[in-house]
């Protein structure tokens, strides 16, 4: 088996008295998708925010690239190839839609401390963005102003966004969110396409999409993972069936 | 171009035609309170920098602005009384060099921002503000307690300091040089918010997460944010100071930076032109108001507050609408 490209080891976080993260361990495998699913407030973003370098865990590592980059931030992390979309959209609102692909474009690139080059007449840089939006279905509302995108176009936008940084691994806070059937399927055939490029640990509560692309599953509740495995192997666990999908069957 | 494109020629035109009709009326004065509006602008435009790119609500930026006065006053008073500031180790002497002073007046003011603003951009919010006012505070108090340049009495300069080819004392070439050098610092503040800095630089302001999870460190951004907006304040305090050839605390105070503020709100924060409005519609009423009533600072007040309640893009805001666009 391939060697886990990022790995957590006994993730662990508290707030106050709710253990959000308790004991996770679970890793990443070159080529897959691996998709985390679990109920509300089980504790799904607050993991990949501890992942992304936005929050320190109690206790556990987190390893990256053979690397142990738990006290890095997320700056460093992202640099390293870490490409993250958020739940909520973290996007620059006054921005046109083309101008928010270049950022990330930027920043891949690495030259910011750059003052007298207009940005947006940068070939490469736009150019860039350009295929970025186009994957994800936006390049017709590249001149758009962000705050005026619906939610499903802003979370083709941060898909879109952490496509310009062409990262080594992704991690995506339920990026289906919001879109509608057709938006959905066509990320879906993204994601399919993507995990090629770089695997994906994705957060996703849209479970026709978590079934039809996740190599593996694991599921979170109340902040631990009870289980972990294929899809058929999640569909058929009883523990499983009782905490999670049984009150989606029920709902 | 843009509606904005034009209000900013419309303006560029307006400031340059005031001087002619000044002449044309034989009154001298205005060309003063022209030269007054650029260098003013020239503050507003450092401070813009901070405030209308990076969202860094700087109360403090009269420290620049009276670092660059007191660079111009500490350097002009040691050549006009041919006494060196310092003997040991080295010989530093005073000068009367316009262009020495300037770059004298940048890199302290540089330094400054550099000082402050690794030190308050750590916070954020109301502690920065806080932070910053502090600073010019502190540096407030120290003039004032300073008695090698004046104290609290400040220092008069005798006679204007010069610029290879002008006749400085002539109030119109002076006019022109405070023009050109606006005029400079717009076109290099233009060319920054569209240049990749520029648009990390924004994009910080409205989101520092996206921008971190792109690889790019907000606190740099606005570190060096900073220092160019105290470099540029600080050429405005030199050009200042050599306007009213007098220095004194009062640039440090915080009446000073509340001013410069100001000048950014009335015109419209992060607006290219918002400074130059704003400076020239502050001088404008003060001059007219000024006249009537004692008190004009009352209606400045219910202006500043009808611009922050209804009119939030300021003078500039209001006539060219939202800026949308790749630019
Ligand atoms: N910063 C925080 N401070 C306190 N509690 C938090 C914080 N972030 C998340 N929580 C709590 O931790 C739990 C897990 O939240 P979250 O990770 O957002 O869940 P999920 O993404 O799985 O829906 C929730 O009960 C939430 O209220
Ligand atoms: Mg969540």
């Amino acid at each position: 088996m391939a060697e886990p490209l990022l790995q957590t080891c006994g993730i662990t976080k508290s707030f106050g008295a709710l253990k959000a993260s308790d004991a996770i361990s679970l890793d990443l495998r070159p080529g897959e998708i691996h998709a985390l699913i679990g109920p509300n407030g089980a504790g799904k973003s607050t993991l990949i925010k501890q992942i992304a370098g936005n929050m320190q865990p109690d206790s556990g590592t987190v390893h990256f690239l053979g690397q142990d980059v738990t006290v890095l931030d997320t700056v460093a992390r992202a640099r390293l190839g870490l490409g993250r979309t958020f739940q909520i959209s973290a996007l620059a609102m006054d921005f046109t839609v083309l101008q928010n692909a270049v950022l990330g474009a930027l920043g891949a690139r690495g030259d910011v401390m750059r003052f007298f080059r207009p940005v947006m007449k940068d070939r490469t840089l736009v150019a860039r963005a350009n295929e970025a939006l186009e994957r994800v279905g936006l390049q017709d509302h590249a001149a758009m102003r962000t705050a005026e995108l619906s939610h499903g176009q802003r979370r083709q936008l941060e898909v879109a966004v952490a496509l310009t940084l062409k990262p080594k691994a992704f991690l995506m806070d339920e990026p289906m969110a919001g879109l509608g059937g057709g938006g959905s399927k066509r990320l879906t055939g993204l994601l399919d396409g993507l995990r090629a490029e770089a695997p994906i640990l994705l957060v996703e509560h849209d479970m026709d999409a978590v079934f039809a692309l996740a190599d593996r599953i694991s599921v979170l509740v109340y902040g631990q993972v009870i289980a972990t495995g294929t899809a058929a192997e999640i569909r058929a666990n009883p523990e499983v069936r009782r905490a999670y999908l049984g009150e989606e069957d029920a709902a | 171009m843009t509606r904005e494109s034009y209000i900013n020629a419309g303006l560029t035109f307006l400031l340059v035609l005031a001087p002619f009709w000044a002449w044309s009326m034989g009154q001298a004065y205005i060309l003063t309170l022209c030269t007054k509006v650029a260098i003013l602008a020239l503050a507003g435009v450092g401070l813009n920098i901070a405030l209308g790119l990076g969202g860094l609500v700087s109360f403090g930026h009269a420290a620049f602005f009276g670092i660059g006065g007191y660079a111009m006053g500490i350097l002009a008073s040691h050549a006009q009384t041919f006494d060196p500031i310092m003997d040991w180790p080295i010989l530093i002497e005073g000068t009367k060099s316009m262009p020495m002073i300037w770059l004298v007046a940048m890199i302290t003011s540089a330094l400054a921002a550099l000082l402050i603003g690794a030190l308050s951009l750590r916070t954020s919010g109301v502690y920065f503000i806080m932070i910053t006012l502090a600073f010019g505070q502190m540096l407030y108090y120290f003039t004032i307690g300073w008695p090698a340049y004046g104290g609290e009495d400040g220092l008069s300069i005798y006679v204007r300091n010069i610029f290879p080819g002008l006749n400085t004392l002539v109030p119109v070439q002076f006019l022109i040089l405070s023009y050109v050098i606006l005029g400079f610092a717009l076109l290099f503040s233009a060319r920054l918010s569209r240049a990749p800095f520029g648009l990390a630089l924004t994009a910080a302001r409205q989101n520092a997460d996206r921008v971190e999870t792109v690889g790019i460190a907000p606190f740099r951004l606005r570190l060096v944010a900073f220092v160019i907006s105290g470099a540029i304040t600080g050429l405005a305090g030199a050009l200042f100071a050599d306007l009213n050839r007098f220095i004194s605390p009062t640039m440090f105070s915080w009446h000073t930076s509340g001013e410069i503020m100001i000048f950014v709100i009335l015109g419209g924060v992060g607006r290219l032109y918002g400074p130059v409005a704003g400076a020239a519609l502050f001088i404008l009423l003060e001059h007219l108001l000024g006249g009537v009533s004692d008190y004009w600072k009352i209606f400045l007040g219910v202006l500043l507050l009808a611009v922050v309640l209804f009119a939030r893009g300021g003078l500039i805001g209001t006539l060219a609408g939202r800026e949308v666009g790749h630019g």
